[in-house]
């Protein structure tokens, strides 16, 4: 039997908060760095979204299909193409409409809801949902929570909500011996299907393609054809985010022509085949239960959640920002739930990140602060805001 | 008199204090001659004359450069730590420092040197520098002046240059210590050292409080037969107080200043985790920047009170007085503080203060409320009572408005004044 590929690529943009003082708390409730996201926005649409789908639509056509991709939008992603780069979302369309794709269910604000708050997961998965079929006209069908967020009990809430298929880390700390290339199931709910995500390929595309102290580089499609036929398995999970492409790989190291001659090459080399993660579900058995009973991610080194909740800082803002969930479940303010969601964005709590000396270099390239405490007193004064707005609506309603 | 700074381009406290002591020696009919490294020419000499230090070469022709050496030979500051040689060696090692030393001169204080007149990384290099130019100055204005008054130790070996080469009598101004600056483990010793050989130098030494004076003498061990307190002063002259439209409802208690331990900002960050605990409508707010910020960052988040205690980072200019505006408490729970302005700010703006009992300016004012800086009950007690008797807050507002008022430069110049008259013979 064809061993299968599935890509799976993250497609995210955080809404930045402005440089918001402890003197306009109170005053001024526009918390956001329109701007920036819109230079943003304009300049990974030129590099990475717009080159990177006509490439893909190329290549499933050149393949009459045969190579397929899945994708998670955010919600936040989303709005910014509809506001700054409308033509992303035609050619995510075109990409739609081949039947070769298919889209992912997550938060709409790439959240971290499930830690915290079933009913606010359960409602940003709801709204995201809402997008993508308005946007898409497709129902998504399989669930990958933000950054990979996993552990039993979020399985269990996943396949509640109708969900068959999961995708997750393989972390090294979960997995032991097991090879990440089987689906598994969820030890809560069996009938969730689980795939788990082979960082090693994964990451050799992602962030070690451009790396000439690498062994593996150059890295051409014959090599890594020869990694994937070694690699033992049912599905070989190649999930990364959409912005390797053009954006963390520069144009110049070539992993554009690299993505253009992978699809052809595997397919001529007669053991692969591509599916999607909702095809694997249908096609692949899950092996054995997976115990995930603390929260996985495929962040940093310890694949845990400390990218987000690993200092007080963190800890203080997510508990402060999540306390007001029932407070907002009173009232019916579109505003005020919008920014509600907003400042539930993982990324904010990722910017709040002290971790410098092991993974600094990848937090340091997505931080628009220059130190996390920075971070922490801006989002805390728009916090400070928007808990008084939540207070007087509340009063209001009285 | 030599300063380091004046306003307009002040980076601390020291030019605003300098600018205070020369209009209030002007009103006193004492003329001055105020010497700074680096002026920029936008500063007010109605009661001043300005000498930038920049624009003077040092004179290696009337001098010789040995004589000058030999005069004002501790002027460098020795960096050469070298362990383990023997006497021999060392002996060529101070010759070989010394040859190097006049050549240096040579090379380059026969040349004017451009001072940045900051706090930066060269700062012990500008200090000697100052000195040197500090002495040719002194030389050139011989009979303009009859005492010497050096501002804090940036400018105490430009003092003693300038003592030494002339022979009138120094006065140096202790504005703060090296005490107030760290813990006693954490001292930088070159800037104690230079402290020391300025007040020992010294014919007078001037403290901005009796605080400052007994650390003087305890510390320093200085004669307290010539260790003499003038208490600062502040110039409200020309300010009026604005008026800001509050986005909050909540009460402000704040702080302002440098974010450092000798301020004493964890004790106002407990303080504000017990006044949480009894009051919902209150904020706090930390204004300022410092080596203790990201601590005081982090026990905030820790204590979990980060959305009702907010840090503004440094404030500049018109954001201080509308900081004061927006503050209907304003704390210096410093743990060391020679004199501490910022109080006297705040009360000028309407608002009530609370000081510790270890600051300068405790001495002075009677309307500020005082606790010791380790006591957080105390100083819980009070912001809670400010907040809500506002019959108390009122009382010391209007009184302590008033009360710093009517402490003027003028004032604490006349008693400067009879200092440099007891040193002129």
């Amino acid at each position: 039997m064809k061993k299968s590929i599935c890509f799976y690529f993250q497609v995210h943009q955080p809404t930045r908060l402005r440089l918001y003082r402890f003197f306009d708390i109170g005053k001024d409730s526009h918390y956001y760095d329109d701007f920036t996201d819109r230079t943003i926005m304009k300049r990974i649409a030129q590099k990475c979204y717009l080159p990177m789908n006509a490439l893909l639509l190329e290549q499933i056509k050149a393949t009459k299909g045969a190579f397929k991709v899945a994708f998670s939008i955010s919600g936040t992603a989303l709005e910014q193409f509809d506001r700054y780069a409308p033509e992303v979302i035609d050619s995510f369309r075109a990409l739609a409409e081949t039947g070769s794709v298919e889209f992912l269910s997550e938060t709409y604000y790439h959240s971290l809801a499930a830690l915290n708050s079933p009913a606010e997961f359960k409602h940003q998965v709801l709204k995201h949902k809402e997008a993508i079929e308005k946007y898409f006209g497709v129902t998504p069908k399989s669930f990958r929570n933000t950054e990979l967020i996993y552990s039993d009990n979020i399985g269990k809430m996943v396949f509640d909500m109708g969900f068959k298929t999961m995708l997750t880390e393989g972390a090294r700390h979960i997995m032991g011996w097991r090879s990440p290339n089987y689906l598994y199931s969820c030890d809560l709910q069996p009938k969730l299907k689980l795939m788990m995500r082979n960082y090693a390929l994964s990451d050799d595309i992602a962030f070690r393609f451009s790396d000439q102290s690498w062994e593996g580089w150059p890295l051409t499609t014959e090599r890594f054809a020869e990694w994937a036929k070694a690699a033992e398995g049912d599905v070989l999970n190649l999930f990364m985010d959409y912005e390797t492409f053009g954006e963390h790989q520069a144009a110049e190291t070539g992993i554009f022509e690299f993505m253009k001659a992978l699809p052809s090459a595997l397919l001529k080399d007669g053991n692969f085949d591509f599916v999607t993660p909702a095809q694997a579900s249908r096609k692949y058995k899950p092996v054995e239960e997976l115990s995930v009973p603390e929260p996985i991610s495929w962040a940093d080194e310890e694949r845990d959640v400390t990218a987000w909740l690993g200092n007080e800082l963190q800890q203080d803002a997510y508990n402060k920002v999540y306390s007001l969930t029932e407070k907002l479940s009173l009232l019916n303010d579109e505003y005020l739930w919008e920014d509600f969601g907003r400042l539930q964005e993982s990324d904010h709590f990722y910017y709040m990140c002290t971790k410098f000396f092991s993974d600094g270099e990848i937090h340091k390239r997505f931080n628009p602060y220059d130190t996390p405490y920075e971070a922490f007193i801006n989002y805390m004064n728009v916090l400070s805001d928007f808990i008084i707005r939540v207070d007087n609506a509340l009063a209001e309603r009285k | 008199m030599f300063g380091w700074e004046f306003p307009p381009h002040i980076a601390g406290g020291l030019g605003t204090a300098c600018e205070g002591i020369v209009k209030g020696l002007a009103y006193n009919g004492v003329e001055t001659l105020f010497v700074m490294p680096s002026a920029s020419g936008d500063e007010d000499q109605s009661a001043t004359t300005i000498i930038n230090a920049s624009d003077v070469a040092v004179d290696t022709v009337s001098t010789s450069i040995s004589e000058y050496l030999d005069k004002v030979k501790f002027i460098h500051i020795g960096t050469n730590m070298v362990p383990y040689v023997n006497p021999d060696e060392f002996e060529t090692l101070v010759e070989e420092e010394r040859k190097r030393q006049v050549q240096d001169f040579k090379i380059n204080y026969g040349v004017k040197y451009k001072f940045s007149g900051k706090y930066g990384s060269n700062l012990m290099e500008e200090v000697a520098r100052y000195a040197m130019v500090g002495g040719t100055i002194a030389l050139q204005h011989k009979d303009e002046f009859d005492v010497i008054h050096a501002h804090d130790w940036l400018t105490y070996m430009a003092g003693i240059a300038a003592k030494e080469l002339t022979g009138k009598p120094l006065v140096v101004h202790m504005h703060a210590t090296s005490y107030d600056r760290g813990d006693e483990n954490h001292i930088d010793t070159r800037v104690l050292d230079i402290e020391t050989r300025g007040m020992l130098a010294a014919d007078r030494v001037v403290t901005v409080s009796d605080l400052t004076r007994n650390i003087v003498i305890n510390k320093y061990h200085i004669d307290p037969a010539k260790v003499v307190t003038v208490h600062n002063a502040v110039d409200f002259s020309g300010r009026e107080n604005i008026t800001v439209e509050r986005g909050v409802k909540d009460k402000v208690v704040t702080f302002l200043g440098r974010i450092t331990f000798q301020k004493g900002p964890e004790y106002f960050i407990e303080a504000a985790a017990k006044v949480l605990k009894r009051t919902e409508n209150v904020r706090f707010v930390m204004a300022g920047s410092g080596d203790m910020m990201n601590r005081c960052i982090r026990h905030v988040a820790r204590l979990g009170i980060s959305d009702r205690f907010h840090f503004t980072g440094f404030l500049r200019g018109k954001d201080v007085q509308k900081m004061f505006a927006l503050s209907d408490v304003y704390i210096m729970p410093s743990v060391s503080e020679p004199f501490g302005i910022s109080p006297l700010e705040a009360m000028r703006s309407n608002v009530p203060s609370i000081i510790s009992h270890q600051s300068g300016a405790a001495e002075i004012l009677k309307y500020a409320f005082k606790v010791d800086f380790w006591d957080v009950d105390a100083l819980a007690d009070d912001i809670y009572a400010l907040l809500s008797y506002p019959a108390l807050a009122k009382f010391s507002e209007q009184n302590g408005f008033e009360e710093v008022n009517a402490l003027k430069w003028n004032g604490a110049t006349a008693k400067l004044k009879t200092v440099y008259e007891s040193v002129i013979k």
